[in-house]
């Protein structure tokens, strides 16, 4: 493979792996806050997807209004399924919202099966997005350098809003003490419908990113991807924005390349994410950016 | 008092004779299933015992001893294609794999039911053992994920190494007659149905027995081993929950860290419960295997740990018949909402059909179970635990 090539699959992985940091973002949040691994999190990544598609086929929105539409009712989503999944067993033991967690997953891939059939749909995006570019000899699609430009502009956006807002400082102290954060005159249930709506946004972002990219959509996409992002949050160190990030650019990364460079492996594809996951838990069992003290009182 | 409830009232402290009657029981009631049940109703019958196989060893690891481990397919997947290798000849072996040839190992493996369920469960649980020292290095939801790869990654494997396993083909036309125990039952059966010298209602109760049980064609085999199988681990499970052992796994799931300064050496029960439980997981997939007679590498992915692990939640998280209670709704519950994938008809109108209707309201059912009976059904208590005066429903 000459040098060019490995350049071209370098920013395919990038671009993949921002797809999975973008889900990610939003695993590490909810279980930096509730410690609950949303497993309707890659579903919403779905809904977004067919949201999207739905607006463009049939109410015949343009792309860029039909994301927007998407995007929104996935923020309304994410709330409602806090509201009615998870709001009413925060006392409960953590492994009951784990379960509703899969019911509510179960569920919205189910009554997409029934409202647009199992089979996989093609998403139809602007011909701009899928349009080549030369650099330098490098042949890429305008999508895979929007993909990685928006995630990292979003990130940004992410970090001011957790650093430099009275909201963000809210949520990061939840993150740290649910407990006592309510104390403190904090209406704690607005603080994880926000945790929510910022995750659900970022999810049908990278839905919509990933149907425009591999542009077939079906119902059980987001399971497999959501796996991979969650594996990405939780190798970044679970909790941390910043490592949900990294993690999710390196298994991105890692996949295309491993697939480039040995072509042989290429049925393993979809193991070299927990495969890279379970090398780095046992030399660092919190994670790459994980923070041993919280461990410490989280388990 | 409560640790008088939880850690005492054990009844499987019975003597031997007492857990014979218990198979001989269920011997009478898996024979009079298969005489009074359809057909229909049989394997549904038969899919509730095996799962409670798994679900009750998988209880063992997750309820009992604390440990989110979520890679049950894995075993069971291990399970099944050690079972179904050596189950089938070389011959049809030989015919049957068509992305490469078979390797030698799998041509020359060969033997009856019971040797190979038994061989499943051990290769499971030597798999478990040598995973248990990565995989318990972690804890809580970090254990999660490891185990959820883990899973994954058999799966992979099963998918990427055809000369072992046929690859996403699979492999079909599993014999469910290979056993020599259930044969010469038949032909003993057939025997007292037919001597002479037995007086007349034995032997008119022996052949009809024997004409429902082996002549219309049902497969006793598989469904007698289920119900042997599944009393012998229920049995098993309850035995380890109730020793020294059990203790200890629940004072690992309870507090970890006092656990070990209570001299308790954690790695050894995790390892321990981790194992057992991938064993019962093992033979549970050979009978799996037996029972759908043909397999493949979908059938084994996360979808059946979530299952096992919505039943043993369902069911109440540590309680073993908490976890029979889960598989019987769980299972039970999804065959009998299966009329909501048929064409819906209400007061003589058509709805048209739905596909996937019947998971949509599997799903809330669960999601309503779960809010309203936040720690299962049981909660941590078995079945004689129960205060009938107390509310039956927490929360």
């Amino acid at each position: 493979m000459d040098f060019l090539t490995l350049i071209q699959q370098c920013i395919n992985g990038i671009s993949l792996g921002s797809t999975y940091a973008l889900i990610a973002i939003g695993y590490t949040m909810v279980y930096g806050c509730l410690r609950l691994i949303n497993f309707a999190h890659a579903d919403i990544m779905m809904v977004g997807a067919f949201l999207s598609f739905f607006a463009i086929n049939s109410l015949g929105l343009p792309f860029i209004a039909s994301a927007i539409f998407a995007i929104l009712l996935c923020i309304l989503l994410g709330i409602i399924i806090d509201k009615i999944a998870y709001l009413p067993l925060r006392s409960a033991p953590r492994i009951s919202m784990l379960i509703t967690a899969i019911g509510i997953s179960f569920f919205l891939e189910n009554i997409f099966n029934v409202f647009f059939g199992s089979t996989p749909k093609f998403f139809n995006a602007p011909e701009f997005l899928s349009q080549n570019i030369n650099i330098v000899g490098i042949s890429l699609t305008h999508i895979t350098i929007i993909i990685p430009a928006v995630t990292i502009l979003l990130l940004i956006m992410l970090l001011q809003f957790l650093y430099n807002t009275k909201q963000g400082m809210a949520i990061r102290a939840t993150a740290f003490d649910i407990h006592t954060i309510g104390l403190m005159g904090i209406n704690v249930n607005t603080i994880i419908a926000i945790v929510f709506a910022i995750g659900s946004s970022l999810a049908g972002i990278g839905g919509i990113f990933y149907a425009v990219s591999y542009p077939t959509i079906d119902p059980l996409m987001g399971v497999l991807i959501g796996l991979k992002a969650f594996a990405a949050a939780v190798l970044g160190g679970i909790g941390s924005v910043g490592g949900a990030v990294l993690g999710g650019f390196i298994l991105g990364f890692t996949e295309v390349m491993a697939v480039a460079i040995f072509p042989n492996l290429g049925g393993y594809k979809d193991a070299f994410a927990f495969l890279f996951l379970i090398l780095v838990l046992l030399f660092r069992p919190v994670g790459i950016m994980g923070d041993w003290k919280l461990e410490k009182s989280r388990f | 008092m409560k640790v008088k409830n939880l850690y005492h009232n054990n009844p499987t402290a019975t003597t031997f004779s007492g857990h014979i009657l218990v198979y001989i029981l269920m011997i009478v009631v898996l024979f009079l299933a298969q005489s009074v049940l359809d057909d229909y109703l049989l394997r549904v019958f038969n899919n509730i015992l095996i799962f409670v196989i798994l679900a009750v060893s998988y209880n063992l690891i997750n309820g009992v001893t604390g440990q989110l481990s979520l890679e049950p397919n894995g075993f069971v997947a291990i399970g099944a294609y050690v079972t179904a290798l050596m189950l089938l000849d070389s011959d049809s072996k030989l015919g049957m794999f068509q992305l490469s040839d078979p390797h030698p190992f799998v041509l020359s493996m060969y033997s009856e039911l019971l040797p190979a369920l038994l061989c499943s469960g051990l290769v499971a649980a030597f798999i478990s053992i040598l995973l248990a020292f990565p995989v318990f290095r972690v804890r809580g939801d970090y254990l999660a994920i490891v185990t959820l790869g883990f899973g994954f990654i058999i799966k992979i494997l099963a998918i990427n190494n055809p000369e072992w396993t046929n690859g996403a083909i699979g492999l079909n036309e599993i014999p469910n007659n290979n056993d020599t125990i259930m044969n010469s039952i038949q032909a003993f059966m057939y025997s007292i149905a037919n001597s002479p010298n037995m007086p007349e209602s034995i032997k008119a109760f022996m052949s009809y027995l024997y004409t429902h049980s082996f002549e219309n064609g049902a497969n006793i085999t598989i469904f007698f081993w289920s119900g042997i199988i599944a009393t012998a681990s229920v049995i098993l499970i309850l035995q380890i929950v109730y020793s020294k052992f059990g203790r200890a796994m629940k004072a690992v799931r309870d507090d970890e860290d006092a656990a070990i300064a209570m001299g308790i050496n954690t790695f050894k029960i995790k390892t321990f419960a981790f194992s057992t439980s991938a064993f019962l997981e093992g033979v549970g997939g050979g009978l799996m295997a037996v029972w759908l007679t043909t397999i493949d590498p979908k059938i084994f992915g996360f979808e059946l740990t979530f299952q096992l692990l919505i039943i043993i939640v369902l069911g109440g998280l540590g309680s073993t018949t908490g976890a029979i209670l889960g598989t019987i709704l769980v299972i039970g519950g999804g065959e009998w909402l299966r009329f909501l994938d048929q064409p819906l008809v209400f007061f003589g109108t058509d709805f048209g059909s739905y596909p996937g209707l019947r998971m949509v309201f599997f799903s809330l059912i669960l999601l309503c179970i779960m809010l309203f009976a936040r720690e299962g059904i049981m909660g941590k208590k078995e079945l004689w635990d129960l205060n009938p005066k107390k509310k039956f429903f927490k929360g």
